[in-house]
């Protein structure tokens, strides 16, 4: 039980992590681009064409992933903030600084392609529903996140003071939906819904299904090489780091 | 506590008191880490840093009361008149802070350690821009307190006579 | 020494705020000013269109009492970490949560309050009447506290950190945004004849959650600030 518990908590450290997410993150590129590249395929050739809405419906192999990785990765920022805080260890926070740059980007993704499928089904480059909504204030959660990192210029401080936020932010996250839910329905908002999609037939079921995963293996890819430069430039002082960059 | 400029003599204090974290090792008080007991040492802890700690808005009896109130006791009037008094900033207690000179800003932000029922006493550099007077006054404090049982950590770059107690020099190097 | 309870600290807590606001009378006024001046910036902005208005009338409302809070958020801890005395309260014996909600209290008294009272008078140029009004007050009373506490949060986290002004209000505004909806859409509600009760019992619950987790974070930020 002591070997086991010593070997885990081994990975704590930047330094051991460094080289473990230098073995890592070429495994899940690979996989990603894989994925993403079958999925591209089935989401654009195989998948059948909608009868209401036509070619266009296939951006959704894009934007249902990208919210999706968007919700998540700010679940587990979060949980990396408070993992950190709780045990007050270095790496925590770096994971969390790691992930937020990504979800953001996710998060817009998302915006994005949700315009691009409402302007053509609906008419309007934006519509006021819950989901699209709820999406652009997450955005605006990361973007406080990213913001207040940037100001703080000790990074323990940074990474303590966004662990909080964080945390403050996953427990407003289900709050805000479901008050944005409330407007949304009080105010008999768009009828429009970019969750409506009537029976899926199966192939857009996998195709989607393939992306989602795709996505998470991009994201992890994209975490280890950031976590990877954030340990580099934090440890810099260290003789490790200046026998590594050599 | 001595040392050079910059070596890192404040913050050391700020670890005693708990505020700024530690690396490695441990701060201990009656056996315990004071970290597994933060609110025991707080009520015996009385710290003074190179702020003040007085809200230049309000009057020196107004700033002082708060300080009582916080410690968890009621503010008594006459025993800060008398507190007062003994720093050598008698009658000053209806001025607002601001209107005080640096050197009556500091005897204030001091006679808190007068007002304090705490034990430990964490001072950092209390005897710099102090004239002869108010260096004596300090130390004659310090020592009354050493000799009710109390104790004191504190850096100073002048050598103070504190009573008959000799001090446990740490002298802190980069 | 007679020993203090902890009400008794608190009260110490709001005695002092409102000593200091009573001495710097300009500051809690300004935001006021703001409120009344942002509110009447929509009006220039849309048209005086009295339909147009009336309908707009609890989301301008509420968006511009809820931008005037947080103004006067920033000075909620700034001065006492500049001084020395937020160390001071760190290192005291009183918990560090209960002087965050004494603060967050004097918050709401003194900027929050004004703002209630001030609300029915801006309403009036909107339009509203008697029982729109009414219910407007009542749910800025019941947000504008939510509002404080949240903003708590906001404030420790960035305490001498650069450009903490503007950092602050994208820190907290998202997490303003139910309390807008709901406060906002009571009135609205009320007006279409659906009643405002449940606006108000949710916006009664995001005070009591926020009351309860929000010193949390607060103190937490605040000894993270003070590091």
């Amino acid at each position: 039980m002591n070997a086991r518990v010593i070997h885990w908590f081994k990975f704590a450290s930047p330094q051991n992590f460094y080289v473990l997410a230098g073995r890592m993150w070429p495994w899940f590129a690979t996989l990603a681009t894989l994925l993403a590249a079958v999925g591209l395929w089935i989401s654009f050739f195989v998948a059948p064409t909608d009868a209401q809405q036509g070619e266009g419906y296939r951006i959704i192999f894009v934007h249902v992933p990208a919210s999706q990785m968007s919700m998540f990765i700010y679940l587990v920022m979060a949980a990396w903030a408070g993992f950190g805080l709780a045990f007050n260890t270095r790496l925590s926070g770096m994971m969390a600084s790691a992930l937020a740059p990504t979800g953001a980007l996710f998060a817009f993704l998302s915006l994005a392609t949700g315009a691009l499928w409402g302007k053509p089904m609906w008419g309007a480059w934006w519509v006021w529903d819950a989901r699209l909504t709820s999406e652009l204030i997450l955005l605006f959660l990361y973007l406080g996140f990213l913001a207040l990192q940037s100001s703080i210029d000790d990074p323990r401080r940074a990474d303590k003071a966004c662990a909080v936020l964080a945390l403050v932010g996953v427990v407003n996250v289900p709050i805000i939906y479901f008050s944005v839910k409330w407007w949304n329905t009080l105010h008999q908002g768009a009828s429009v819904s970019l969750t409506k999609s009537p029976t899926m037939a199966s192939t857009m079921l996998w195709g989607m299904l393939i992306m989602v995963v795709a996505c998470w293996m991009y994201a992890i890819t994209i975490a280890l090489l950031r976590v990877r430069n954030i340990i580099l430039e934090r440890e810099r002082h260290t003789e490790w780091v200046k026998h590594a960059l050599e | 506590m001595a040392g050079a400029n910059g070596v890192g003599k404040t913050s050391l204090l700020r670890m005693v008191c708990g505020l700024a974290p530690i690396e490695s090792g441990q701060i201990l008080w009656n056996g315990k880490s004071i970290h597994a007991q933060p609110d025991a040492y707080r009520e015996d802890l009385c710290y003074l840093g190179h702020l003040n700690a007085l809200q230049e808005s309000l009057t020196v009896n107004q700033n002082l009361a708060f300080t009582t109130a916080l410690a968890g006791n009621a503010p008594d009037p006459v025993q800060i008149r008398e507190v007062l008094a003994h720093f050598g900033v008698r009658g000053r207690g209806e001025q607002l802070v601001r209107h005080l000179s640096q050197g009556q800003k500091r005897r204030v932000a001091l006679s808190r350690l007068a007002l304090s029922q705490a034990r430990l006493w964490v001072l950092d550099e209390p005897f710099v821009a102090m004239d002869e007077a108010g260096v004596r006054m300090l130390a004659n404090l310090i020592a009354s307190h050493l000799g009710q049982g109390g104790l004191a950590v504190l850096t100073s770059h002048q050598q103070v006579d504190i009573g008959t107690m000799p001090p446990q020099m740490l002298e802190l190097r980069a | 020494m007679k020993k203090l309870g902890m009400l008794s600290v608190m009260a110490a807590v709001l005695r002092r705020e409102v000593s200091v606001a009573l001495r710097q009378k300009g500051e809690v006024l300004t935001p006021l000013v703001f409120f009344v001046v942002v509110a009447s910036l929509f009006p220039l902005g849309v048209g005086p269109e009295s339909a147009l208005l009336l309908r707009m009338a609890p989301g301008v409302l509420w968006v511009s009492a809820l931008l005037a809070a947080m103004l006067s958020l920033q000075r909620l801890f700034a001065t006492d970490y500049t001084d020395g005395s937020l160390e001071q309260m760190a290192l005291s014996s009183t918990p560090l949560g209960l002087l965050v909600v004494g603060k967050a209290l004097s918050h709401f008294l003194l900027s929050g309050l004004p703002l209630v009272l001030m609300a029915p008078v801006l309403g009036l140029q909107f339009g509203l009447e008697g029982r729109s009004l009414g219910i407007l007050m009542l749910t800025l009373l019941l947000g504008t506290p939510t509002l404080s506490l949240i903003g708590s949060i906001g404030a420790a986290l960035t305490l001498g950190v650069r450009g903490a002004g503007v950092l602050l209000s994208l820190l907290i505004l998202p997490l303003y945004i139910p309390v807008l909806i709901f406060g906002a859409g009571a009135v609205e509600a009320d007006a279409a004849g659906l009643g405002f009760g449940g606006h108000l019992s949710l916006l009664a619950a995001l005070l009591v959650l926020s009351a309860f987790f929000a010193p949390l974070a607060t103190k937490t930020a605040l000894r993270i600030s003070l590091e």
